[in-house]
């Protein structure tokens, strides 16, 4: 299988292609994927160096000129380095750019801290109006960047890559898709959570409910899910956990309701590895999510 | 109706409130009226045009000097002028580019307008707009941001002739630059450099106002300093 990564570098390749306002800015990272649309468009794609903050500036920049700037890194470099760059730059200015990371929580598990970035999203959260989309396979990363650059004059979209991925893919849909029924519960699986998901859950009379769309968060489709579901929710988000719980707080205001948040946990492992194994360190494989959902469930 | 260089103290002292930016707002003075009086191919009637020159003031502390000028040149009313900083004004103690007409970016922290520059003349290039400059205001302390120097290195490197930056010198950084070190950091980018007088208006005009070779280019103005 292509990962994310490829497909996406081969998409913005053909976005290059057919609009002459889409604009690639990188930092050295994928350079070499872009290598045929940089000889094809040099004027739009543009490798700045090792200088993670021109490139979100230059994306903001792009902007201001009426461009459908695309900016892309690794995660920690995209949106924490350059925080101020994406607040400043990008959301302050209303420029808007769509920025693709790679790497996600702990795809460079082996590589350390310094390249894992769990709390991307919640960073990203503090900002108004910014789109966040975490898909759960490649083949739905085309479609997720094509409608991110469609849908720019609204405001700028965060996509999320990573290299866990679920069995298959799911049509695009901007908000909950129900998976499977179930009344004790409504479990969310936010992108390349659902299969282990779905591993967990088995025989428990739960619904699973997917989404890759995090920010704007879909209250009305959660708030049906819950409501045939007990108000009991579990939240399984692939980044650092309970990013989403205000939203779902939101979404419940006024009922009583419970809530688990499943997500990558704040202490620092200091661990190696593989992306598996973190995956076992935080409990979002299927055997640590059926753990958590069957405390939460005989709770 | 369009004032006068002479008139432009009187447009700042209408700015009531508490200005903490003094020297800063006096030191820019003089380069903005230029522009705007000789340099900027820019008009109130034609703020969305995509061939109009683009002017940014990263140094966005202390805009009572740029908000007299855009007073003076009629993108925004007079009126707006007394009120500056309170709770109803469109005129903060640094600019927002979605509150008042002409200002293209809204700065105030450091070190971001040259890099936003870099992307905007990148843009209007790729977009066939090859006429339109893109003018960035920094100070010399300003430049101690490290943002900066990406922007210095790679703009050389790229070769971004439409870009122009003008370095208010008033030698305010603490390790500062030193006679010449301003354009020194600029010229071994590839960026093509000159010193002016930053109260000289004739100097500033051609300096600002030179046909671009097909490089980048700096204007340092150099006014008295800060103590």
């Amino acid at each position: 299988m292509t990962d994310m990564r490829t497909v996406f570098a081969s998409a913005a390749s053909s976005l290059l292609d057919e609009d002459p306002l889409v604009a690639v800015v990188l930092a050295e990272i994928s350079a070499d994927l872009f290598a045929k649309a940089a000889a094809r468009h040099p004027d739009r794609v543009l490798n700045v160096g090792i200088r993670e903050q021109l490139m979100v500036s230059v994306g903001g920049g792009l902007a201001l000129a009426g461009l459908r700037p695309i900016v892309h890194t690794y995660a920690p470099f995209l949106v924490e380095r350059a925080f101020e760059q994406v607040k400043l730059d990008l959301s302050h200015q209303e420029a808007r750019a769509v920025l693709v990371s790679i790497g996600a929580s702990y795809d460079a598990a082996r590589a350390g801290r310094t390249h894992q970035a769990p709390e991307d999203v919640a960073l990203l959260d503090t900002l108004p109006g910014f789109a966040v989309q975490v898909p759960g396979h490649p083949d739905e990363v085309p479609g997720l960047l094509r409608e991110a650059v469609a849908v720019l004059d609204s405001g700028s979209v965060y996509l999320r890559l990573s290299t866990e991925s679920n069995r298959s893919a799911l049509p695009l849909w901007p908000g909950m898709q129900v998976v499977r029924p179930g009344r004790q519960a409504v479990v969310v699986a936010v992108g390349p959570t659902l299969s282990p998901v779905l591993d967990a859950v088995g025989d428990l009379d739960v619904a699973v409910a997917y989404t890759t769309t995090v920010r704007p968060f879909d209250a009305e489709g959660l708030r049906a899910l819950a409501l045939s579901s007990g108000l009991a929710v579990v939240l399984v988000e692939p980044y650092l956990a309970g990013t989403s719980a205000h939203a779902v707080s939101s979404a419940l205001a006024g009922r009583a309701f419970r809530l688990l948040s499943l997500g990558v946990g704040r202490s620092e492992l200091r661990r190696y590895g593989t992306p598996a194994y973190h995956a076992a360190l935080h409990g979002l494989d299927a055997t640590g999510i059926r753990r958590s959902v069957t405390d939460f469930l005989g709770a | 109706m369009s004032r006068t260089y002479a008139e432009l103290p009187g447009l700042m002292t209408v700015m009531t409130g508490d200005e903490k930016h003094g020297p800063s707002a006096t030191s820019t003075l003089d380069v903005l009226w230029v522009l705007y009086d000789r340099v900027l191919r820019v008009s109130p009637d034609r703020l969305d045009d995509p061939g109009r020159d683009r002017f940014l003031l990263s140094k966005g502390h202390g805009p009572a000097a740029y908000y007299a000028v855009l007073a003076a040149k009629e993108f925004i009313p007079e009126s707006w002028l007394a009120g500056f900083g309170s709770a109803g004004s469109r005129l903060g103690y640094h600019p927002d580019r979605t509150l008042v007409p002409g200002v293209e970016i809204a700065s105030g922290s450091l070190g971001h307008g040259l890099p936003l520059g870099v992307g905007l003349a990148h843009g209007l290039l790729a977009r066939g707009l090859a006429r339109p400059r893109v003018f960035v205001l920094v100070g010399d302390a300003e430049l101690d941001e490290g943002s900066n120097n990406e922007a210095i290195v790679y703009a050389g490197a790229a070769g971004l002739p439409n870009l122009c930056v003008i370095a208010v010198d008033n030698q305010s950084s603490s390790y500062g630059w030193g006679p010449g070190g301003i354009e020194a950091h600029f010229a071994v980018s590839g960026w093509s450099v000159t010193r002016v007088s930053g109260r000289d208006h004739a100097s500033l005009a051609s300096a600002l106002g030179a046909a671009s070779d097909r490089r980048p280019r700096l204007v340092v103005a150099a006014v008295e300093g800060k103590s």
